[in-house]
């Protein structure tokens, strides 16, 4: 019982000690991810914006994947709609 | 006087201060609501907006706003005696620094989160924004500028800390790598990281470095600064994870080690006080007490820096807008008490008066040297730990710190030139790598065009900085009272501590573009004369909008 209670003691100083270690970087960190997702969707997206793209073989596949962070990003580009025709997202 | 006394009644009135002042403040001035939706729950997205644990938060917004400021300012002002620093110390926390840090949280949260630069421009006047980036500039590189002197001069002082100081670079290097890819869970990360950088603390005694004197006829004070900017330049450059998180975080946990072990052999020891209550007998060339030690204790009295981590990062997680008198004011209280942690060091830490006395023989002496080698005697009185142990292991605290500092203040500073080179379209200046080598280029300049080429006086322009800091701590203290005013509560608890900084550093610079202009030091002149220039821009400021608003609302009341 007494090591149980231990156990649960320290688990929960860990999570404390991980919150206490991510808070402060979170965002700058997050946004750093983010910067590069968006990079990561212009080359996937790139062929229907009329710029060639020597992977598209491989890339087609991803954008189905890709949709659900499709309307995020084209706001986050500066384009209140969709830039892609035959490509409707709001 | 016992040191016990001082400690207990210090620590004694804080806490009164944050069970009685601070509750009437979130009570009756603020009128802080639970049931508020905070701005962290209104645009939550996991990035930036994330309700946080409010003791998780205040650990964070402590540990940001605590550095080697709060150390440095009282380690120089006791020159004046121990009841002048101590009072201000004390007061300064009760009745302004923690006002203020609760009340940037309160203004920015009440304003969906924003920076207290951007809402200087909303609440007081476009004018006065621009004024802000200006003074936040100038605090910035004064900081890296001091503190790369003051680091140099700890690494010249106790050789025996330069292997724990860059070897805790290696250790946060590893650290970060290890949470990084999930290799260890963090509870085991950080004992093993404290016991290796105490490992190397203890070292450290058994193998001093010592730079050459000169190398190319650069002194070994130079040398220092020179290797500190390459490294900060590099640093500042890296991602967050790599080096700057592990290394804060270690620097929270050497923090609380720290206090700790202070106020425990404090405890233990009760060391006598030996410094003179008010020193009579001041060193030639020292400035009168007022006003220069309300600017040169500036953090751990009351700090313009608070401002900006409580509305940047701070005010985005609060959880509910009740856990900021938690958060902003005991977070004030936590600096104070390292600064009263210092003074204590720095007072009773040495056996005689003489041996005080030969420490602070001029003005701007003292400093984190005295810190150390007060608090190395305290820690060996109390805990029986060697002298030059003792000795390293306050200095890698210290140095930490300001390292820390350095490596967000680059990083703070490399911003503000890329968004200057997106105002005024400076490709060049957009991107990262010319923007810090400006950044670098600037801070060298004053450290060295303050200190003259060994690069030994940059500790000169710390009551300038002092100064600049209360500047920007009186720019928030504006946006606050503009708030409460428009809400029609009332403006006194943060009007006094407004007038009285705005006065006490308009004072404060006139003395020293005084002294400047005697020693013919015209780099520190004009450096001065800007910043006196915008000290009277923020009163003018402050009186016209202030009066308008009064006027207002008089006319509201009377229609």
């Amino acid at each position: 019982m007494k090591i149980r209670a231990i156990v649960d003691w320290v688990k929960n100083a860990n999570a404390y000690a991980t919150e206490v270690y991510n808070a402060p970087y979170r965002s700058a960190i997050a946004r750093a991810k983010r910067d590069e997702d968006d990079l990561f969707m212009m080359l996937v997206f790139s062929e229907l914006m009329g710029v060639p793209n020597p992977a598209s073989y491989y890339t087609l596949e991803l954008q189905p994947l890709l949709l659900e962070r499709f309307h995020q990003w084209h706001l986050r580009m500066g384009m209140e709609h969709s830039p892609l025709d035959g490509f409707r997202c709001c | 006087m016992n040191a016990i006394l001082l400690m207990l009644l210090g620590l004694g009135a804080m806490f009164l201060g944050y069970v009685i002042y601070s509750k009437f403040i979130a009570e009756k001035i603020f009128k802080l609501d639970p049931n508020f939706r905070t701005p962290a729950h209104e645009f939550e997205d996991g990035v930036d907006f994330v309700p946080t644990n409010k003791y998780v938060l205040w650990g964070h917004h402590f540990t940001s706003v605590a550095g080697a400021a709060p150390i440095i300012g009282p380690a120089i002002a006791v020159i004046w005696g121990w009841v002048p620093a101590f009072l201000w110390v004390v007061f300064g926390t009760i009745f302004f620094a923690g006002v203020h840090d609760a009340g940037a949280i309160w203004a920015s949260n009440r304003n969906k989160a924003r920076s207290i630069g951007a809402l200087t421009g909303d609440v007081v006047g476009k004018r006065s924004q621009s004024l802000f980036m200006i003074v936040i500039f100038l605090v910035l590189l004064m900081v890296n500028a001091v503190f790369a002197t003051a680091i140099s001069g700890l690494l010249i002082n106790f050789p025996s800390s330069v292997v724990p100081v860059w070897g805790a670079i290696f250790v946060a290097l590893i650290i970060g790598q290890v949470i990084f890819r999930k290799w260890m869970n963090l509870g085991t990360v950080s004992i093993l990281g404290v016991v290796a950088l105490y490992a190397l603390i203890y070292a450290g005694p058994s193998f001093p470095i010592e730079l050459p004197e000169t190398v190319f006829g650069v002194s070994d004070n130079a040398q220092w600064i020179l290797v500190l900017f390459a490294y900060a330049a590099i640093a500042s450059l890296l991602p967050v994870w790599m080096l700057l998180q592990p290394r804060d975080y270690i620097n929270g946990l050497q923090l609380f080690i720290g206090l700790f072990l202070v106020y425990g052999a404090v405890l233990i020891s009760g060391p006598e006080l030996v410094a003179p209550a008010f020193n009579t007998n001041v060193p030639e060339g020292t400035p009168s007490l007022v006003p220069l030690l309300f600017v040169t204790i500036a953090c751990g009295a009351i700090s313009g820096f608070h401002g900006l981590v409580a509305s940047g990062t701070t005010s985005k997680q609060l959880d509910k807008e009740t856990d900021l008198r938690f958060v902003g004011y005991f977070g004030a209280i936590g600096e104070g008490s390292l600064s009263l942690a210092t003074i204590i060091a720095v007072t009773a830490g040495f056996a005689t008066l003489a041996d005080w006395q030969a420490v602070y023989h001029s003005f701007g002496q003292g400093g984190v040297t005295a810190f150390v080698q007060g608090g190395a005697n305290i820690l060996q009185n109390g805990l029986g730990l060697d002298v030059d142990l003792a000795q390293t292991l306050l200095t890698v605290m210290a140095v930490l710190f300001a390292g820390t500092t350095m490596d967000t203040g680059l990083r703070l500073q490399r911003y503000i030139f890329q968004e200057w080179g997106n105002i005024y379209n400076i490709k060049w200046m957009e991107k990262a790598a010319p923007a810090t080598l400006l950044a670098v280029g600037t801070c060298l300049l004053l450290a060295f065009g303050a200190g003259g080429a060994d690069g030994s006086g940059g500790l000169l322009i710390w009551p300038l900085f002092g100064t600049t800091n209360q500047l920007l701590a009186g720019l928030t203290l504006l946006v606050i009272t503009t708030m409460l005013v428009k809400l029609g509560r009332p403006m006194y608890v943060t009007l006094i501590p407004l007038l009285f900084l705005l006065v006490m550093t308009i004072y404060a610079l006139l003395i020293q573009l005084m002294g400047f202009y005697h020693k013919s030091d015209w780099f520190l002149f004009s450096l001065d004369l800007v910043v006196l220039i915008a000290a009277i821009w923020i009163a003018l400021e402050s009186a016209s909008v202030l009066t308008r608003l009064v006027r207002e609302n008089k006319a509201a009341k009377a229609s």
